[in-house]
């Protein structure tokens, strides 16, 4: 077993971990923090997409011993636990950019990370930006929109 | 703020929870829970000599291992039959854990439960599975030809045979009247396997509560009230002491409503029998190997037709693998056989399908359940009698639409609820016309040619599709007013991300004339509503979504009799308005239905300010009868049920323009565009967002998806990887319209759209691609490989 140390979502936590412990496992089940989903395991689905050091990762193709002492965001801390929702998250709920809501966390940590990239992508860079990570649902129409709507969103409130 | 609700696009009150990782999905459930893996079959085909667990049993951390032999009782037996049918005259299904034999890769041999599922799969590795390798069967028409059994006593490999023959007005048959028509065509269709594939697969999670003797379960499920009934009975447990719950789900497409698993049982049964909560998620190679798919069929089709290309006659023989086992019964070859005749009157109409066992997963429904193949097999006929007249394709459709002063109009066949197949609405006419217009269907010959001046190849397509949905037999809804005024509004059948908290709340909002933000929805949860069938057939909106519309209304009309006492008003002449029940044009004669609900409940005990205008010296009461008169209830709640005579039938037509790569042959869809018809709309942006997800599936079947067996019944592609699902970059933007003919046969006049989008899509693309290349494509999926290899075949 090993100590590990990992700052989630701005506050430090500690967890004691075998060496084949996924990251994705760990932020699930270790940690609490079960917003984070696993769909393949095999890291082509992108459900369990974090942001490590803020860039977007596959969570269960990372051991969590492999990430000791560094920073992770779920997506239970894109936004505040009381305050507003982020505008990632808004222009989903506005766009009707999720259905089941399984993959969301995942994209919505690949569109932050993006947006925080590039404010004003073009619909050719929304796609290429979002092309790691499956929907089964929405058919990406609504997502599509959802991160043009966040950007906008952005602009206006900066 | 309006209370008029029903018809808007509202926003979705599921998404908070979801956007914030707060949504409770099956594998959320149950920290602490022991967890289960499954040792399942590497083969085919084999039978079982032995298991040696010993290895096994010095895994640190493991609780227990099961095989068939330590199964009790009625767990020990198959898995039900969930729809039997006459002509499945040769019914199987699985054991929870296999007996003796194991009939596909991925059938569960050995359960085993350990701390956690990491120790759980480290057990799994150390047991020894002894088999006596037999030899697969695998493909449908190998099967079908072959002398080798995936069941004993089932010869032939033929679980089902069914035929339906519709004669023409004439009383001909339709062999009949194709061998008297002007012309004929005969042609063979091939269709592959694909599945649901959501994003979250199956899981179950078990709690025994030792003290009360009860049983909850969660379940990653289209139908918990099933799957209760269905472990009290496997278990042996009276029905009161078992509870089921779909949390969140992930994604269903068809593949969830088959239960009840075997880990559905096993799970419930090791966690009463190990006194300790216990949980299995699937992981994503299990769900490729033990769960289900769907499609693949073989269609010989034969056509007589007169000169404006109006169908006389239509056989087709249809040849449908299901797989290992039926336990879904026929439910897949019958809507084909069925809905194929989409909105089509045609002359003489005769079906013939076998069922057949083949060494691979079971086929059950994955979205469009059978319909994508028969409107496969109906769009093809369409496009190769035009072809064959040199007419255009959509005058050939038109010559054969239903029109719209023909409904009722009886097709004459028995659909999959066991029912007359009686269309109730559409206007197909305007439904086409709206599509060309959309597509710009009229002018595609010059762009076709300009583009062709450029070195360009593109081509259009089109299709229909007529959708049996809300079938039967029946989904109740409970709705109950609080003395807070809030609503509380429930349902048995389950959600799986469609959205159902928020229209049914609108439904309830717009009845009951109260804020939407007071109403709560519950789905899903036998502990609030134990009579339910499931969530499937696109028949939530429709089936619930009435019944209650059915309950607000018992509920209004109680609330406007016992407001009409408390106002000494007349109960016509109220209203109920941001949930203040008041007399119409009298301004200040109103009362909140929060009153009116603690005036509902007559009190000996004031538990608080509120309920003190209900106890028994509170005011003036009737001495001449009693406080709760006859036939009445205590509270201001009410209970319904639809049961709808027969199904509704939605519509829609879709079209596309793709672009093929003269060198690579790949294929691009350049405009995708839908014209749908689910009759009043309640929430048009969820019903849109239905149709572009139900797309993308028929995207990925059409161009895509895949489930590839060798002949030794090993799936090549059980991963992500290799099994190709649309990203975003595959799924071109759709275009859609409505079209609103309302359903006649229910109180909201609505129709289901959950599986609309996917039906037509094959059936497009492959007629955009035969437009484009000029070469028959008559199979599907078609890759580029495919394509390219159609080229070379044609060019000799």
């Amino acid at each position: 077993m090993h100590e590990i140390t990992l700052t989630v979502n701005g506050v430090l936590r500690q967890a004691e971990v075998p060496a084949r412990r996924l990251l994705s496992d760990c932020l699930r089940h270790d940690l609490g923090l079960t917003g984070t989903h696993v769909g393949c395991e095999h890291g082509v689905c992108g459900c369990c997409t974090v942001l490590l050091d803020g860039e977007p990762v596959r969570s269960c193709l990372t051991f969590a011993v492999t990430v000791d002492g560094r920073d992770i965001t779920t997506v239970e801390g894109l936004a505040d636990s009381d305050g507003p929702l982020s505008p990632v998250q808004r222009a989903f709920a506005e766009c009707h950019g999720l259905q089941c809501g399984f993959c969301t966390p995942g994209f919505l940590c690949t569109v932050t990370a993006l947006l925080r990239d590039n404010p004003a992508p073009t619909d050719e860079e929304v796609l290429e930006g979002i092309s790691g990570n499956l929907c089964r649902c929405t058919g990406y129409q609504n997502i599509v929109k959802s991160v043009h709507r966040a950007a906008e969103i952005m602009a206006e409130e900066p | 703020m309006s209370t008029r609700l029903f018809g808007e696009p509202v926003t979705r009150r599921e998404d908070p929870r979801l956007l914030t990782g707060r949504g409770l999905y099956l594998d959320d459930l149950g920290a602490g829970a022991l967890e289960v893996a499954f040792v399942r079959s590497p083969h085919a085909h084999a039978r079982i000599r032995d298991i040696d667990v010993s290895a096994a049993i010095e895994v640190e951390g493991l609780v227990a291992i099961y095989t068939w032999e330590d199964l009790p009782g009625a767990l020990a037996q198959p898995l039900p039959l969930l729809i039997p049918h006459p002509a499945l005259t040769h019914g199987r299904t699985a054991y929870p854990l296999a007996r003796e034999i194991v009939r596909h890769v991925g059938e569960p041999v050995v359960m085993v439960v350990a701390r956690d599922r990491y120790l759980a799969e480290d057990a799994c590795g150390l047991i020894q599975v002894d088999y006596e390798i037999l030899k697969p069967v695998v493909g449908v028409e190998e099967a079908a030809q072959s002398a080798q059994l995936v069941h004993e006593g089932v010869p032939g490999n033929v679980g089902a045979h069914l035929v339906q023959e519709v004669p023409s007005d004439a009383g001909l048959g339709a062999r009949e009247a194709i061998d008297a028509a002007p012309h004929t065509l005969s042609f063979r269709l091939d269709i592959e396997r694909s599945a649901s594939m959501p994003l979250e697969g199956r899981g179950v999670h078990a709690r025994w509560d030792a003290d009360d003797r009860s049983l909850r379960v969660h379940s990653s499920t289209q139908t918990s009230t099933s799957v209760r009934m269905a472990i009290a009975a496997k278990l042996g447990l009276p029905l009161p002491k078992v509870e089921v719950i779909a949390p969140d789900v992930g994604g269903g497409f068809g593949v969830k409503i088959v239960h009840p698993w075997p880990e559905e049982i096993l799970v419930p049964w090791a966690a009463i029998t190990l006194g300790h909560e216990v949980k299995w998620t699937e992981d994503r190679r299990e769900h490729f190997v033990s769960s289900a798919h769907e499609r693949a069929q073989v269609q010989s089709v034969r056509v007589g037709f007169d000169d404006e290309g109006r169908v006389l006659g239509l056989d087709v023989e249809i040849l449908h693998d299901h797989g290992a086992y039926t336990p879904y019964g026929i439910i897949v070859p019958i809507i084909t056989s069925t809905q194929l005749l989409g909105p089509y009157r045609i002359g003489a109409y005769r079906v013939e399908f076998s069922s057949i066992y083949t060494n691979t997963v079971q086929v059950t429904p994955y979205r469009g359940a059978g319909r994508p193949q028969g409107v496969f097999c109906m769009e093809r006929t369409m496009d190769h009698i035009a072809e064959h007249l040199g007419a255009d394709r959509t005058a050939v459709r038109a010559v054969n639409f239903i029109q719209p002063d023909e409904f009722p109009y009886d097709q004459g066949l028995i659909f999959q609820d066991g029912r007359p197949l009686i269309y109730d609405s559409g206007d197909y006419p305007e439904s086409l016309r709206m599509l060309k217009e959309l597509i710009g269907w009229d002018d595609f010959p010059a762009r076709k040619a300009r583009a062709a001046a450029e070195g360009r190849t593109i081509g259009i397509g089109v299709g229909c599709y007529v959708e049996g949905t809300g079938v039967g037999p029946y989904e109740g809804g409970h709705v109950q007013i609080t003395s807070d005024g809030r609503v509380h509004v429930s349902t048995g059948l389950t959600s799986q991300g469609q959205g159902h908290e928020t229209v049914f709340a609108q439904i309830a909002a717009s009845e009951l004339g109260v804020p939407m933000e007071m109403v709560s929805v519950v789905t899903g949860d036998t502990r609030r509503f134990g009579y339910a069938v499931g969530t499937f057939a696109s028949r939530a909106a429709v089936m619930s979504g009435n019944a209650i519309a059915l309950a607000c209304r018992k509920v209004r009309e109680k609330a406007l009799r016992i407001a009409a006492d408390a106002l000494e008003a007349d109960p016509r002449d109220l209203e109920i308005v941001d949930g203040e029940v008041r007399v119409a044009g009298t301004p200040g004669a109103s009362i909140p239905l929060a009153t009116v609900a603690v005036l509902s409940n007559p009190l000996r005990y004031a538990f608080d300010e509120e309920a003190a205008r209900a106890t028994q010296f509170a005011g003036a009461a009737s001495y001449d009868r009693p406080p709760v008169a006859d036939g009445e209830e205590p509270g201001l709640e009410g209970r319904d049920y639809y049961s709808p005579i027969r199904s509704t039938f939605a519509s829609g037509m879709h079209a596309a323009i793709v672009e093929t790569d003269p060198l690579t042959a790949e294929i691009r869809i350049l405009r995708y565009a839908v014209v749908h018809d689910c009759g009043k709309l309640i929430n048009p942006m969820i019903v849109e967002g239905q149709i572009h997800g139900g797309v993308a599936q028929g995207v990925g079947g059409a161009l895509y998806e895949k489930m590839i067996y060798d002949g030794h019944g090993q799936l090549l592609n059980a991963s992500f990887m290799d099994f190709l699902m649309p990203y975003a970059t595959e799924v071109p933007l759709i275009e859609t319209a409505h079209l609103e003919t309302p359903s006649p046969l229910n109180p909201l006049g609505i129709k289901g759209a959950g599986e609309a989008g996917v039906i037509p899509v094959s059936a497009v693309i492959a007629s955009a691609i035969e437009d484009a290349e000029g070469i028959r494509i008559d199979r599907m999926p078609i890759s580029p490989s495919d394509l390219f290899d159609l080229r070379r075949a044609a060019t000799g």
